[in-house]
């Protein structure tokens, strides 16, 4: 399915329209509010709007669900941020007693970005993407979110299309958001493999012993490896790949397998012969003994960035915000798909747009006169129609799914708090 | 109800059993009255305290032998030391349950003066989590295990079946776990919150949001517990300070405490004109430290040196006494050999000299940089010279600095070793050694005008500083000296010498 021709240009026009008669407001303010078990955790929230010709407005904070709703269609924004939750309203943090104004709360979140593989990647660099380095984020996805949820026991995670060249992770646990900054960067830190810059050559070294987190992610790694990296990636058949591969290696096995490598050109075959090179090496030396799981790792383990999950106070693309360069919106993305996720086939704004315009077919027609003998709501459910007759509708539906397993456990919490208050 | 009298050294009150046992989370303030003047010894014994644990920290490693010895010195010295078995008869001076006791009160004035601004807390939090690492390091086994569960920290351990299932896990995950470990030892299973630590190293087994330590490693945990206690005590604290600021005895004492620095800062002169212009190039040889001889060269060389060397080098001779006009002198002689002519001088540069002595602007007397304010802050760039040359130069070029200083080539290698484990002050100490022929420093480095003042001591200038105590006023109308300077009629009183402790404690945090 081709999304129709997008025009930043037109989203003066579109985003009225997305914001009127798309963007799933009830799913949203359900969301952040978390069922109400905090008082004022909705209304303490920071947004921040990106408007027309750059406007960058922050502390944007609403009272109600319609507030926010009012407010969006006024403004328009081309970008939405969402921020911590502080001790009082963000728009009035300028009444605050200065150093009494804090971030409290946030989501626990984390930010996979193409670009942070530019070293590892062949066939696109920078802000470009395609369906061959895509499988980097199916690998980060797998890896991280069996880690977030064995390893740390969290449950409730959100993964977001950012729209263009990655993906967002909330964790929506209350754990996870009453997590301080220390615990943050702890938990980032946990998951980070690859380590170094432009001058690190080899940005991932393992030694003894190797812990079960990374065994884990070696086992994901290793599903992939031979089509993404041997394959599509190529790093063992063209001949710059190739050397980078050998420079990760210790010397002596680099010497001998440049040797081989005269002799044997097939990548599958190249690569046996690393890893026999390898087992070789594995508890003779102290260093560079699983120099190709290190080689594994640098190619496909997931490249976070820290600094993202650290603050408290950081914010980060919201979800069902438009992406303003591709138009595509940044959908909530259903793990049980993740394996023919296409980012391409994302809905962009001027798409749904005019899937809105699109005729109605009979049964919608019939629903419509129906409903028009019950006007109270009909604005509302047409409204709530609307997004359901175009491309978003399945996203919208996974976010639905996704509140629904939340919301038992806030109704466990709200229970909790009302036996507290009762009498006896 | 009476009990028989038999317990007759100290009565049944919980504050005197908590002294009893030689650690404590200080969970309970102490309830008693005291002097003012116990009040402020004991706070200002206990700021020294942790001051020389936050220099050995950055000397040494934390836990080390040296950093163990020398700060066992330093707790003998300020009467902080107790030994985790209180045995008084065989000391003299205070009991260990005196000094239990000073250790429960003054942590809890320090709280007062630190839990106020975000900064002081850190500070006060970090000093405090080392000091208590060390001393939970010098107990027995068996006393670490009575604290954690006089403490509350019960944390389940798991069942043998459970342990047996997850062994390979957990002997996957540390390096310190071993087949034997886990059969021997019972498990413990922590949230990960409260070990953070081992989770960024991932040097733990983590599953479901919990960690799994041996009882050996229990120590990551408690200190974690620690600063997490402190910290909210700390703000909890905040919000009562109105009431004890209203007490008006204390309040200028806390306040004092909190800007304090004690020990030496270098920014009172206390030997203004001692040092005359023609003696810089042979000190620079003989006193400096490498940093400050390479600024100084530097600037002989290129007539020149840019803002950060410029600061950092002309704070420095103000500290060991330059006055301000000599400075004038010496920075204008120099940058007129070079581009600058004299206009220029006193149209661009004089004015930040002048304010270097609190001369100009806001009027700030400006404090020396210590190594660590050196060390960690305003890195050089190209064109630069300031800077700690053990920490912001190239290996190869530090070496060819000190062969051309002339250091043999054994020491080089040690000052090299030492700058690859990042112990910079260190290496500092040891170009100290070798320059001045000897084995053992004897002071811990962590100021530049401090490694000069102890080489003019090794060199005999002792007895200039010395005299320099005793004189009173000082007649140099451009002195920027304050305070105590004033009157230093080295007084036995007890308050007059508070007085002037707290007044020099006062000029520190001036950091330009």
């Amino acid at each position: 399915m081709s999304s129709s021709n997008y025009d930043s240009a037109c989203l003066p026009d579109l985003l009225p329209l997305y914001y009127r008669r798309l963007f799933p407001f009830s799913q949203y303010y359900r969301w952040l509010n978390y069922g109400g078990v905090q008082k004022n955790y909705f209304q303490n929230r920071e947004f921040s709007f990106t408007l027309k010709d750059d406007i960058y407005v922050r502390y944007q904070s609403f009272s109600t669900q319609t507030e926010l709703e009012k407010e969006m269609q006024k403004m328009n924004p081309y970008k939405i941020d969402i921020g911590a939750i502080y001790s009082h309203r963000p728009n009035q943090h300028n009444t605050v007693k200065s150093g009494t104004f804090q971030a409290l709360e946030k989501e626990l979140v984390f930010d996979i970005d193409m670009t942070d593989y530019d070293d590892v990647r062949s066939c696109c660099s920078a802000a470009d993407i395609c369906c061959k380095c895509w499988t980097l984020m199916t690998i980060a996805i797998h890896i991280l979110d069996r880690a977030l949820r064995e390893d740390f026991g969290f449950q409730h995670l959100l993964w977001v299309y950012s729209g263009r060249r990655g993906v967002h992770c909330w964790v929506c646990d209350e754990a996870a958001r009453k997590l301080s900054v220390a615990a943050r960067s702890a938990v980032a830190e946990y998951l980070s493999l690859v380590k170094g810059g432009e001058e690190t050559l080899k940005k991932v070294v393992l030694t003894d012993p190797i812990h079960p987190f990374i065994r884990e992610s070696l086992a994901v790694v290793e599903r992939y490896f031979p089509r993404y990296a041997l394959q599509e990636q190529d790093i063992l058949g063209r001949k710059e790949s190739v050397d980078k591969v050998l420079a990760l290696m210790p010397e002596d096995v680099r010497k001998e397998l440049q040797q081989d490598f005269q002799n044997e050109k097939k990548p599958e075959n190249r690569w046996k012969l690393v890893k026999e090179q390898a087992n070789r090496k594995q508890g003779t030396a102290k260093r560079g003994q699983y120099f190709e799981k290190e080689i594994m790792l640098q190619y496909c383990y997931p490249r976070l960035d820290v600094n993202v999950s650290k603050g408290v106070n950081h914010l980060l693309k919201s979800p069902f915000s438009v992406h303003p360069k591709t138009g595509r919106i940044s959908v909530p993305m259903d793990l049980k798909e993740l394996e023919t996720f296409d980012p391409f086939a994302v809905p962009t704004i001027s798409q749904i747009c005019e899937e809105l315009d699109r005729p109605r077919t009979e049964e919608e027609k019939s629903e419509d006169t129906k409903e028009k003998e019950n006007e109270k709501d009909a604005a509302e459910r047409r409204k709530i129609r609307d997004y359901k007759r175009t491309s978003l509708a399945k996203y919208v539906k996974y976010f639905d799914q996704f509140l629904e397993k939340m919301a038992r456990s806030w109704k466990g919490e709200l229970l909790k708090k009302s036996d507290l208050q009762k009498d006896f | 109800m009476q009990f028989s009298s038999r317990r007759k050294k100290y009565n049944t009150n919980s504050q005197t059993e908590l002294y009893l046992h030689p650690l404590q989370f200080y969970g309970q303030p102490p309830l008693e009255n005291i002097s003012l003047s116990e009040f402020e010894a004991f706070a200002v014994d206990r700021l020294k305290l942790l001051k020389t644990i936050e220099n050995l920290g950055v000397s040494y490693v934390k836990l080390s032998e040296q950093y163990t010895k020398k700060l066992e010195s330093e707790s003998k010295a300020l009467n902080f030391l107790y030994r985790p078995d209180a045995d008084d008869r065989k000391s003299s001076g205070p009991t260990e349950y005196e000094k239990r006791r000073k250790d429960h009160i003054s942590h809890f004035i320090l709280r007062l003066a630190y839990c106020q601004t975000e900064d002081l807390r850190r500070w006060f939090i970090q000093q405090e989590v080392d000091l208590f690492r060390y001393r939970f390091n010098e107990l027995h086994p068996k006393q670490k295990l009575e604290f954690l569960h006089r403490n509350n920290l019960q944390y389940d351990t798991i069942s043998v079946e459970e342990k047996k299932a997850l062994q390979d896990k957990l002997v996957n995950s540390s390096y310190a776990v071993s087949g034997i470990t886990v059969e021997d030892q019972d498990f413990y299973k922590v949230p990960f919150q409260d070990a953070l630590d081992l989770v960024r190293t991932r040097k733990v087994y983590l599953k479901a949001g919990y960690v799994f330590i041996p009882h050996q490693d229990i120590v990551t945990i408690v200190l974690n517990d620690f600063r997490t206690r402190l910290s909210k005590a700390l703000a909890l604290t905040a919000r009562s300070l109105p009431a004890v600021h209203s007490d008006e005895r204390l309040q200028p004492l806390l306040n004092h405490l909190s800007h304090a620095y004690v020990g030496q800062d270098y920014s009172i002169q206390k030997n203004v004109g001692k040092i005359s212009l023609e003696q810089i190039d042979s000190l620079s040889g003989k006193s400096f430290p490498l940093c400050m001889r390479q600024l100084h060269q530097s600037l002989r060389e290129n007539h020149h040196l840019r803002h950060g060397g410029r600061m950092q080098y002309g704070l420095f001779l103000k500290g060991i006494g330059l006055s301000l006009e000599q400075a004038l002198q010496f920075w204008r002689s120099e940058f007129i050999r070079g581009k600058v002519d004299a206009d220029k001088f006193d149209k661009a540069y004089a004015y930040s000299i002048r304010h270097m002595f609190g001369k100009e602007g806001k009027r700030t007397d400006y404090t020396p940089y210590s190594c660590m304010k050196v060390i960690l802050s305003n890195p050089p760039s190209q064109g630069d010279h300031h800077g700690c040359p053990f920490r912001h130069s190239e290996p190869e070029l530090l070496k060819q600095k000190l062969q051309f200083y002339k250091v043999s080539p054994s020491g080089i290698s040690q000052i090299l070793e030492l700058v690859k484990g990042m112990h910079y002050q260190l290496a500092c100490q040891k170009y100290f050694e070798l320059t001045h022929n000897m084995e053992d420093a004897s002071f811990s480095l962590n100021h530049p005008n401090q490694y000069f003042i102890e080489s003019q001591k090794v060199l005999g200038g002792g007895k200039d500083l010395k005299r320099e105590m005793d004189i009173p006023q000082r007649s140099q109308e451009n002195s920027a000296t304050r305070g105590p300077s004033a009157a230093p009629e080295a007084a036995a009183n007890a308050s007059q010498e508070l007085a002037e402790v707290t007044e020099e404690l006062d000029s520190f945090f001036q950091d330009a």
